[in-house]
C-alpha cells in the first residue's frame, strides 16, 4: 500500500494538488476531494461507463484509475465541458432530445461522446453506437443518446 | 403496494369518495401551498424513479391552476409534509397522484378565484387567470400570492370543483421538458449517492457468502483493520470509516478475514433445469378468473387439442447505480434518507425493526439511478439507520458494491406458464386454460407483521425471511398479471400456483407476471394460428373484439409493414399485443430480427394507447425505454447461480443490451380517449413476444424458454 503524497494533476484546466494515498482511485479524488459529483459511481471495475472522464482526450473509467496513473495529465469531467450558462454543444443537444430516463449514465455518455467528436467531429449512426458500446443504459434511452450525439455533431459542421 | 393495494385490501378510508390519492389525503393543503411568491409548492407522496413523474405532474398543476411549469415547485417526498400515497408503482402515479392533484389544483383555483373577485368586488367571471394573476379589464389584479393569507387550504377536498375540460389544455397533452434534466445534463448533484452530511462517516456492508451462511467470528478481520471500524449484530456486519476509500480498504480487508459457518441447507436449484423445480414445489394454488360459463353447451367437440409450455428465469433490476441511503440518529430520533419507492411502507417496517414509533422516524425520498422495482434501495436504507443507531449523532452514509447490487437485490421470480387450448375447424379458440407457477412477486417493506428488510434477517436476534405474495388481481395481481386473456375466447380460465419455498429472494420487477404471461399467451397465440395455417394478426382479430385493441394492432403492424414478404431470408417479423394488466393501456408491438449467430433485434414497431397523455413526450420515452430493457429480458439475461449462491454478480456475468445491439423503436402514440392509464410497464411483455415470434418466423424453430440465446437456439436444433 502507498504511503501519502501529493499528486499534482490539471482538472477541468485548472491545476490541481491532490493531497491522498497515490493509489486513490480519481474517482474518489474528484467526487470527495473536489467536490465534483458529476461523475457517478456505477460498478468500480471499469465495466459501465458511468464514472468516465477524458484523461488526455480519451475516456477512462476514473474508478479504476488510481491517482498516481493520471500525475501531471490533464483531467476533463461533465462538469469541465460546459455549464447551464455555456453549455457544451453535447449538453445542449441532450436537453434539446431529452436524452435520458434516470440520467445516472448521461456524464459518462457525455465524455464518451466528446471523445468521439473531438476525434471524429462527424461521426454516423454506426460509429456514434460503437463510441458508446462500453457505457450502460438501462432505462433503454440509447437511441435518444444517438441521436443527441448525431445533433451535436450536425451542430459541428453547420459552425 | 401502491393505493390500488391499499384499496384493496385496506380498511375503507374514511367519508365520502375523493378522486386518486385525495381519498386517503382529504385535505388541500397537504398537496398545495403558496408560501413562497411566484410559485406553488406541490407536495407529492410519489417520487421520481427516473421515469419523469414530476414533470407530468407539474404539468397537470399547472394546467389546472393557469400557472407556468417554472412556477410549480415539485417537492421530494418525505414523511413529514407529504401525502401518505404508499408506493410509486404499477404505472398508476398519474392515475393516483395526478387525479388527487387535478382535483386539488381545480378547487384551489376555484376558492383563490372567489377571493379575488371578492377582493375585486366583481364576479368571478370578469376575472382572467394566467400565470398565477386573476386579472381584471380594468387593470386592477390579485394573484395567489396576495390571497394566501385569505384563503384557507387547510380544508378538507369537496370533490365538487370540476377539472377543465380536455379541451381546454394548454400545458398537459403538450410535450414537456424533464425538470430533472438539466442538473444530470451539467454533472450538477443530482443524486443520492452526491449527498453530502456534514461529519458523515461511509460504510461498506460484509454481505455472507451465501444466503445460508452464518458469521462464526469477526476477531481476525476486525484486528486487521485500519483506520476504520467494525459494526456488528450477529451475521449483519459493515465497516464504517471517515472516507469511502477508506471503508473500500477496510472492507477488502476484512471480507478475507471473516469466519463463515454454512449450515447444512438444501442447495440452491439447478439453474438449467429452473421450470423441472418449479413444478416440483409446494406452491398455494388459487384460481384468478374464468369466463362465466366453463362449457360452451352450442360447441362442436374440439376439432384439435393443444398445449405449450414456457419459461423465464429470475431477473436482476441491475440498476446503474448501487443502492445507497444515509442515516443519522439523534435524541432518540431518526432521519433516514432513500431512493425507496415507498416512504411511509420503509419507515412502517423501520419501526418494526429497531421497535421505535413511527413518529420518531423521518424518511426522505432522494432520487437515484432509473429503479424498476423493488430493488436493494429499503435494504439499503436498514443498513444506514441500523449503522446510525449503532453511531449516535454521527450522520452515516452506506453504498452498496456492484456485486451486492447484483446478488443481494430481490430478483424478479422465474416462472413457469402452462397453456391449453380447444380449437374448432377454422383453428379459433374455443377454450383456453392459463396456469401460472412461481415465487410471490411483492416482498415489499410495510405489509407485514415483521420487517421485509434484508439486514433485519441476519441480526443475533433475526426477524424471519418473509415469502413473497401476489397482490389481489384488483390492485393489479402479482403472477397473475396477464394471466386473463385479452381475447374473447367464449370459455378460459387462468389458474396460480404461488410457491411456498424461496430460495432466491423475489418482488416486484417491472410488469410483474405481465412479462412472461404475455410473453407465453402471445406466443401460444402464433403457434395456434401457425396450426391453423393462418396470419398471426388475423388470427389476433379474428379473436378480438375491443376497439382499440384492433386499433394499436392495426396501427403496429401497418407501421411496420405486416407481414414482412419484404424481408430478407435472415429476417422475421413478430407480433405481440396485451392490454397491460387488462385494465391498462393497450400496446401491441411488431419485431423485426435478424438470425445471425445471435438473434439481434433491428426494429420495434410500437403502437400504444394510454388514454390522456399528459406528456407525450414522458409516454413515449417510458415506453421505448421498456421495450429495450424488455429486449434485455427477452435476449440476454438470467440470474445466474450454483448451489450455493448467486454468481451473476458483475456486468460480465449479467450482461445486459449494449448500443449496438440496440434496435430502432418507432413509437406511436393513438389518441386515447378518457383518463390517463400509466405508460411505465405496457410495452414490456408486447416486446418479449414480438421478438420470440419473430425468430420462431425467421428460424422455423419455437423457443419457449426466455432468454433467447445462441446456446438455447442451438440446444432446440441439435
Amino acid at each position: 500500500m502507498s504511503s501519502g503524497g501529493t499528486v499534482a494533476l490539471q482538472v477541468n484546466n485548472t491545476p490541481r494538488q491532490i493531497d491522498a494515498d497515490a493509489d486513490l482511485p480519481l474517482i474518489d479524488a474528484l467526487r470527495d476531494m473536489l467536490d465534483l459529483k458529476g461523475t457517478r459511481f456505477g460498478c468500480g471495475a471499469g465495466q459501465c461507463g458511468a464514472c468516465f472522464v477524458l484523461v488526455g482526450g480519451h475516456p477512462m473509467p476514473s474508478c479504476e484509475t488510481p491517482l498516481w496513473a493520471v500525475a501531471g495529465k490533464s483531467i476533463t469531467t461533465v462538469e469541465g465541458l460546459g455549464s447551464p450558462g455555456a453549455p457544451h454543444p453535447l449538453q445542449q443537444a441532450f436537453l434539446d432530445e431529452q436524452a435520458a430516463q434516470c440520467g445516472y449514465c448521461t456524464s459518462g455518455m457525455l465524455i464518451s461522446a466528446a471523445a468521439l467528436l473531438r476525434r471524429n467531429p462527424d461521426p454516423d449512426e454506426a460509429e456514434v453506437r460503437a463510441a458508446l458500446e462500453r457505457n450502460l443504459c438501462r432505462c433503454g434511452s440509447h437511441n435518444r443518446i444517438v441521436r443527441a450525439v448525431l445533433r451535436a455533431a450536425a451542430g459541428n459542421k453547420s459552425r | 403496494m401502491n393505493m390500488a393495494y391499499a384499496a384493496a385490501t385496506g380498511a375503507v378510508p374514511p367519508g365520502p369518495a375523493l378522486p386518486g390519492s385525495l381519498q386517503r389525503n382529504r385535505t388541500l393543503g397537504q398537496w398545495l401551498r403558496f408560501a413562497s411568491e411566484g410559485q406553488v409548492d406541490v407536495f407529492s407522496g410519489k417520487v421520481e424513479l427516473g421515469q419523469g413523474i414530476l414533470t407530468a405532474l407539474a404539468q397537470i398543476v399547472a394546467e389546472e391552476l393557469d400557472l407556468r411549469i417554472d412556477q410549480v415547485r415539485m417537492h421530494a417526498a418525505n414523511t413529514d409534509t407529504s401525502p401518505d400515497e404508499a408506493v410509486t408503482s404499477g404505472s398508476l402515479s398519474v392515475q393516483e397522484s395526478g387525479t388527487a392533484l387535478r382535483w386539488a389544483a381545480a378547487e384551489t383555483r376555484h376558492l383563490f378565484l372567489q377571493a379575488a373577485a371578492a377582493a375585486l368586488h366583481c364576479a368571478p367571471s370578469a376575472l382572467q387567470v394566467a400565470d398565477g394573476a386573476f386579472l381584471h379589464a380594468d387593470g386592477r389584479r390579485e394573484s395567489y400570492w396576495t390571497l394566501a393569507g385569505r384563503v384557507v387550504l387547510d380544508r378538507e377536498a369537496s370533490g365538487a370543483i370540476a377539472p377543465k375540460d380536455a379541451g381546454a389544455y394548454r400545458v398537459v397533452g403538450q410535450p414537456a421538458a424533464r425538470l430533472d434534466l438539466p442538473a444530470k445534463v451539467f454533472g450538477l448533484p443530482a443524486f443520492i449517492h452526491d449527498m453530502v452530511l456534514p461529519g458523515m462517516l461511509h460504510a461498506r456492508m460484509l454481505r455472507p457468502p451465501s444466503p445460508a451462511a452464518r458469521l462464526a467470528s469477526a476477531d481476525a478481520a476486525e484486528a486487521a483493520l485500519d483506520q476504520a471500524r467494525l459494526v456488528r449484530d450477529g451475521s449483519l456486519l459493515a465497516v464504517v470509516a471517515a472516507t469511502q476509500y477508506l471503508a473500500n480498504r477496510a472492507a477488502v480487508a476484512a471480507a478475507k478475514r471473516l469466519a463463515w459457518e454454512t449450515p447444512l441447507a438444501a442447495p440452491l436449484p439447478d439453474e438449467q433445469a429452473l421450470p423441472d423445480w418449479i413444478r416440483r414445489q409446494p406452491a398455494d394454488a388459487s384460481l384468478v378468473a374464468a369466463s362465466p360459463r366453463q362449457q360452451d353447451a352450442v360447441a362442436a367437440p374440439p376439432a384439435g387439442v393443444f398445449s405449450a409450455s414456457y419459461s423465464r428465469p429470475y431477473l436482476a433490476h441491475a440498476s446503474i447505480a448501487p443502492s445507497c441511503a444515509l442515516a443519522q440518529f439523534s435524541d432518540g430520533r431518526l432521519t433516514v434518507w432513500t431512493h425507496s419507492q415507498g416512504i411511509y411502507n420503509l419507515r412502517a417496517d423501520l419501526a418494526l425493526a429497531f421497535g421505535m414509533a413511527p413518529a420518531d422516524i423521518t424518511v426522505r425520498h432522494v432520487e437515484s439511478a432509473g429503479c424498476y422495482g423493488h430493488n436493494g434501495a429499503d435494504d439499503a436504507a436498514f443498513d444506514a439507520a441500523w449503522l446510525a443507531r449503532a453511531l449516535p449523532g454521527q450522520p452515516v452514509r452506506v453504498q452498496w458494491s456492484r456485486a451486492d447490487e447484483l446478488a443481494w437485490a430481490p430478483f424478479g421470480p422465474a416462472a413457469v406458464v402452462d397453456l391449453q387450448a380447444d380449437v374448432d375447424s377454422l383453428g379459433n379458440v374455443q377454450s383456453w386454460r392459463h396456469s401460472v407457477r412461481s415465487n410471490g412477486h411483492s416482498n415489499r417493506p410495510g405489509r407485514a407483521a415483521t420487517p421485509a428488510l434484508l439486514g433485519s434477517w441476519h441480526t443475533a436476534k433475526p426477524f424471519p425471511p418473509l415469502l413473497a405474495l401476489n397482490a389481489p388481481l384488483a390492485a393489479g395481481g402479482g403472477a397473475e398479471r396477464n394471466a386473463l386473456p385479452c381475447y374473447d375466447f367464449p370459455v378460459w380460465q387462468a389458474t396460480s400456483h404461488r410457491l411456498l419455498s424461496m430460495p432466491l429472494r423475489t418482488s416486484a420487477l417491472r410488469a410483474l407476471g405481465a412479462h412472461v404471461n404475455v410473453f407465453a399467451v402471445e406466443s401460444f397465440m402464433d403457434e395456434l394460428a401457425e396450426a391453423a395455417g393462418r396470419d398471426p394478426l388475423e388470427y389476433r382479430l379474428a379473436h378480438c373484439g375491443d376497439p382499440r385493441a384492433r386499433a394499436v394492432l392495426e396501427d403496429a403492424a401497418r407501421r411496420a409493414g405486416w407481414p414482412g414478404a419484404h424481408l430478407a431470408e435472415d429476417r422475421g417479423m413478430g407480433i405481440g399485443f396485451a392490454r397491460y394488466k387488462n385494465t391498462g393501456a393497450w400496446c401491441a408491438v411488431v419485431a423485426e430480427i435478424e438470425a445471425g449467430v445471435d438473434i439481434m433485434v433491428r426494429r420495434l414497431t410500437i403502437s400504444v394507447d394510454v388514454g390522456a397523455a399528459i406528456n407525450p413526450d414522458g409516454v413515449r420515452n417510458q415506453i421505448e425505454g421498456g421495450a429495450i430493457q424488455a429486449c434485455s429480458w427477452t435476449l440476454k439475461e438470467a440470474v445466474r447461480f450454483d448451489a450455493e449462491r448467486v454468481t451473476s454478480d458483475s456486468w460480465d456475468t449479467y450482461p445486459i443490451l449494449r448500443f449496438s445491439e440496440v434496435p430502432a423503436v418507432d413509437v406511436g402514440i393513438l389518441d386515447g380517449a378518457g383518463p390517463p392509464l400509466g405508460a411505465g410497464e405496457a410495452s414490456v411483455g408486447p416486446t418479449a413476444a414480438a421478438i420470440g415470434n419473430a425468430v420462431a418466423r425467421a428460424l422455423g424453430l419455437r423457443v419457449r424458454a426466455l432468454p433467447i440465446t445462441a446456446e438455447r437456439i442451438q440446444q432446440l436444433l441439435a
